[in-house]
């Protein structure tokens, strides 16, 4: 543990970094999805990942909240080691994966939103957001069922708490979602093209409620295509393409890139 | 997107009322099956052989009711076992333990590779195999012993002879269900920090159950008819057994036959209403299609939504009776 700390790297204001991910690589079979991704998320920011499809932005956020394995590197959410801890056997430490128990306590603390939603279809809204803080958290129902009710009313949802899923448009199961990933506290949110599977005239009222949690300062890592949302929202942009990071900066990277890749696929989205 | 009344409320000038196209297929159709209905109603009731005063005589005759209680309690009592045997074996086969996945895959291999008559057969002759069942340390001293005979009598032997047969079935039906969850509830559901366990019994398994219902039923009324063969252990008490009995003893087979179809069919006639109750409990969240909301715009189905929905209860109904 003491080691994992000394590992961590002094953030700008003595803060240290929410997420830090070193020189991680992800295969799938004979493909090198990730090559050597080195990032810092600071707490309290958003990252907006850019990049075209296969760029690997989203096998990255999938890795953060361990939904798949890193093939190599360190991955550190609030100081701690993901998916192994350090033991050692005498010769140097070696890596031993966490049981199921540990894993499930370290995602606790991130929230994830789908690009296809991922409601839990035979629960209403309602449920869907007391799901976890009742079973996971262990909050007492009567006090969960108040929490959830606020975090549907944070998303402007007061009105459709009774509703299935399915009774639902795409903008309002992805606000649900979003309720329902806030309801356990954590202390990042991720967010995995949260607004890739909507009708147009429905992303300003996703973009709008994701806007709303970050002014509360959320530390968040959206992958996204809205680069209107990424310039205005986001304190760091990242742009990848084949599994490195090409380009890294603030905001105004997108109306100044520096890179040729970065510049060719800005021009293709705008 | 309107509802039908709300469809008729609005005034629109010149609102088409045409006439359906006209289609003989049904009449002609309806006559034939009449005709062929009269012919076999009439068939029965003039043909002497069928014998129906011994049928309203033996049809609520004791041996026969007491041959339904039988029959129904060996359908329930195994199925239960089926059941809950079925779901811990499709997760064990979809466990990350390699061992519990062998264990599984044995048994569905061998319960189900052998016929349900012999495993019978073998489930009776048990306390002649093994005498006496003790509890010890293996190949140990023992603590505490009983005679086979005393624990394992017909009944019990039946119901552990279809249960674990039809275990093996319905743990398929049941890998199936799970199979057809979306992954992505899964994911869903780790992300908020669900262990494995959890995932299963509260995501998994509820919305598997809208897939396993069906064929469910199907094995239930299976399994009404196969507790026939409980004559393989043997056990003399169910339904097709007493019937028989009655029949051999004097002498009219048809009858009795008919007295047993009726009741089978009783049977199974409320086993389809327990199910269309079980789907209907499962489906919620699945059926319901968008209502009006701020955004929700119904406006891309090719078709009639309300057409459809209708096609959709009809078919589903039809499935049901198809079931059966």
């Amino acid at each position: 543990m003491d080691e994992d700390r000394q590992t961590r790297k002094d953030g700008q204001g003595g803060k240290d970094p929410a997420i830090v991910i070193r020189n991680v690589h992800k295969v799938f079979g004979n493909q090198h999805v990730l090559r050597g991704i080195n990032l810092e998320v600071m707490p309290g920011t958003v990252t907006a990942v850019l990049g075209p499809s296969g760029s690997g932005k989203s096998t990255l956020l999938r890795l953060i909240n361990q939904l798949e394995t890193r093939t190599a590197g360190e991955i550190y959410v609030d100081g701690e080691l993901t998916g192994y801890r350090k033991i050692d056997t005498g010769k140097g430490p070696v890596l031993q994966t966490l049981d199921d128990k540990a894993i499930a306590r370290q995602r606790s603390k991130i929230g994830m939103v789908f690009q296809r939603f991922n409601l839990f279809p035979h629960m209403t809204a309602l449920e869907n957001v007391m799901e976890a803080p009742v079973h996971v958290g262990r909050v007492p129902k009567t006090d969960a069922r108040k929490e959830a009710q606020a975090q549907l009313e944070r998303v402007g949802l007061e009105d459709r708490m009774d509703y299935y899923p399915a009774q639902l448009s795409g903008g309002q199961q992805q606000r649900v979602a979003i309720a329902r990933a806030l309801a356990m506290h954590p202390d990042i949110m991720l967010f995995d093209e949260p607004t890739s599977a909507l009708d147009p005239e429905l992303v300003g009222e996703v973009l709008g409620v994701m806007r709303q949690v970050a002014q509360q300062g959320m530390t968040m890592v959206v992958v996204t295509h809205e680069m209107g949302f990424a310039r205005e929202v986001a304190e760091q942009i990242v742009f990848m393409d084949q599994g490195v990071v090409v380009e890294q900066g603030g905001p105004d990277t997108i109306d100044h890139p520096r890179t040729e890749r970065f510049t060719e696929f800005l021009h293709t989205v705008l | 997107m309107h509802t039908k009344k709300g469809t008729d409320q609005i005034q629109i000038p010149g609102r088409i009322h045409a006439r359906p196209v006209r289609k003989p297929g049904p009449i002609v159709a309806a006559v034939i099956v009449a005709i062929f209905v009269a012919m076999l109603i009439h068939g029965m009731v003039t043909n002497p052989n069928f014998d129906w005063p011994t049928v309203w005589k033996y049809l609520f005759n004791e041996h026969v009711l007491d041959g339904i209680k039988w029959t129904l309690l060996l359908t329930v009592y195994a199925m239960v076992l089926a059941t809950i045997l079925a779901i811990i074996l499709a997760v064990m086969r979809k466990s990350s333990n390699p061992v519990l996945r062998w264990v599984s895959w044995f048994f569905i291999w061998f319960f189900r590779g052998t016929p349900v008559y012999t495993q019978l057969v073998f489930w009776g002759l048990l306390s002649v195999l093994i005498p006496k069942l003790a509890i010890g340390i293996p190949f140990g001293p023992e603590f505490w012993s009983i005679d086979t005979k005393t624990v394992l009598n017909a009944t019990v032997a039946t119901v552990l002879g279809l249960g674990l047969n039809e275990a093996a079935y319905l743990s398929e039906i049941v890998r199936a269900g799970i199979e057809a969850v979306d992954p992505g509830q899964e994911e869903a559901a780790k992300a908020l920090g669900m262990p494995p366990s959890m995932i299963m019994r509260r995501i998994v398994l509820p919305q598997a159950m809208r897939i396993i219902v069906p064929p469910t039923g199907n094995e239930t009324i299976g399994m009404l008819k196969t507790t026939s063969l409980a004559l393989a252990v043997p056990f003399t008490l169910e339904l097709q057994f007493a019937t028989n009995a009655i029949a051999n003893r004097i002498y009219k087979t048809i009858p009795l036959l008919i007295v047993a179809c009726i009741w089978y069919l009783v049977i199974t006639s409320v086993l389809m209403v327990i199910q269309a109750q079980l789907e209907k409990h499962y489906g919620k969240g699945f059926d319901s299609r968008p209502l009006a909301g701020s955004g929700a715009k119904d406006g891309k189905d090719g078709e009639d939504p309300q057409t459809r929905q209708e096609t959709d209860k009809v078919n589903k109904v039809m499935m049901a009776g198809l079931n059966a």
